[in-house]
């Protein structure tokens, strides 16, 4: 066993007694001089090497390869934690197991899996705004949010949401008021985050399908509102 | 160790700038990046906070991805530098490794079957107790953020057991033990003094011995 990335993000809150041998035998002495490659010069080329090397040695099936890029290019993403929410907004119930059991609520509607064993599901209210960050490196919601966008894994939002939340929002075109309270999730551990944000008024007479249409990435991140485009059908 | 991945409450770091309609990659190279990465798993996320800090803020997620990939296929025996630089094996296949299958690619986007988690670990804190997270500062890889060492939180909530992930200076495991993790809350103004609003707070989750009762 090595402690491998995929460990690292998918041991869940259970690895009771996961043996810890040493992998990185040869790691530098920090402090001494690493011999880390600077930024690839091309990319490109670079990349096409190492994946025709590790091809050729037996360490990566192509086809292998080829379903992870779709799988998370094109069936996990945004629409389906836009999917809990809407379940959310139109079925009391299914919100109160979502609030409770986010993990097992989350998978009755088929989502689950890598990066998202233990999620937590945290409501903004008229009272209380949640915001999620991994100040670390890039913890995200894969099964309900799919891969994160460059800028929750940029420098200025990861350092910068946890001491100033309010002005990172306001970049984000939200300026709360300050009667509201602010809930930042640093995601220090296994556990994942989705916001489950306000359902806009005057959708009342909506269908599911039509409000999940309304929900965006940005707000179930909890760096905007859902609003209702001008001129649409209520 | 106290690297610049640890960013926690630095303000120089520039607005926040979203791009419309972001791909989810960004290059043909950073989807196979993104799944090399994946397939070998391997990769430490130490091995990220070893790149050197000024490197770690010009380079783009995937050349960091790219840049731990290559340390831990020369570190673990996988590639040498040679090889990686020409692409062209210069032994035989490697054997006896796992190698992820399509089949196991298609199980990574479905619900597990709940697992009940046994609690092998006697919770030492109890939901609403004061706690004070632990001002250390080690070498190796640590979960307990700089921001947060010597501040005073409240236990909100227990996630069960887990083994720490932190790691000596050489990426190991230092404590295979299982240890309670704890949603903790502290006021925004414990960590930022009276600039913050009085009304905000910060959750992280932290495993038990970085903590200490308050």
């Amino acid at each position: 066993m090595t402690t491998t990335r995929r460990e690292l993000l998918s041991a869940g809150l259970v690895a009771a007694g996961a043996a810890a041998t040493p992998v990185l035998a040869g790691a530098q002495e920090p402090g001494h001089d690493h011999d880390h490659q600077a930024v690839p010069s091309d990319p490109t080329l670079r990349v096409k090497a190492l994946e025709s090397l590790l091809v050729t040695k037996g360490i990566v099936d192509p086809a292998a390869l080829d379903a992870l890029v779709d799988t998370y290019e094109h069936k996990v993403g945004p629409r389906n934690g836009a999917r809990v929410v809407a379940r959310a907004w139109v079925d009391p119930r299914y919100k109160q197991r979502l609030l409770a059991h986010s993990t097992a609520a989350i998978a009755e509607l088929g989502y689950g899996g890598e990066e998202g064993e233990v999620m937590l599901v945290v409501e903004n209210t008229a009272r209380v705004h949640n915001l999620v960050v991994c100040t670390l490196c890039s913890c995200y919601p894969w099964p309900v949010l799919g891969l994160p966008p460059v800028w929750y894994k940029s420098a200025a939002y990861r350092s910068r949401s946890v001491i100033d939340p309010r002005g990172v929002l306001r970049e984000f075109g939200l300026k709360l008021p300050d009667d509201v309270t602010v809930q930042v999730w640093d995601s220090t551990a296994q556990v994942r985050y989705l916001v489950l944000p306000e359902r806009p008024p005057g959708t009342e007479k909506m269908s599911e399908q039509d409000l999940a249409a309304l929900v965006t990435r940005d707000a179930m991140v909890g760096v905007a509102k859902v609003t209702v485009p001008e001129g649409a059908k209520l | 160790m106290n690297g610049i991945h640890d960013m926690g409450g630095m303000q120089d770091m520039g607005p926040v700038r979203p791009e419309k309609n972001e791909p989810v990659f960004h290059a043909a190279w950073e989807r196979r990046v993104f799944a090399l990465d994946m397939a070998v798993d391997e990769t430490n996320r130490y091995e990220i906070e070893l790149i050197p800090p000024a490197d770690y803020l010009r380079m783009s997620y995937y050349e960091k991805w790219l840049t731990s990939l290559i340390e831990t296929l020369k570190k673990g025996g996988l590639a040498t530098s040679a090889e990686i630089e020409s692409g062209k094996a210069a032994g035989g296949i490697i054997s006896g490794r796992h190698v992820l299958s399509v089949a196991e690619v298609a199980a990574m986007i479905v619900p597990p079957p709940e697992a009940k988690v046994p609690i092998t670990a006697v919770p030492r804190f109890h939901v609403e107790q004061r706690v004070r997270a632990r001002n250390i500062n080690p070498m190796g890889h640590t979960r307990l953020p700089r921001y947060l060492r010597g501040k005073l939180g409240t236990i909100e909530r227990m996630w069960g057991v887990e083994s720490p992930w932190d790691t000596d200076t050489e990426g190991r495991r230092i404590d295979d033990k299982p240890q309670s993790v704890y949603s903790v809350r502290f006021a925004a103004r414990e960590l930022w003094g009276d600039q913050a609003s009085q009304r905000d707070s910060v959750y992280a989750d932290l495993w038990e011995g970085y903590l200490e009762a308050a």
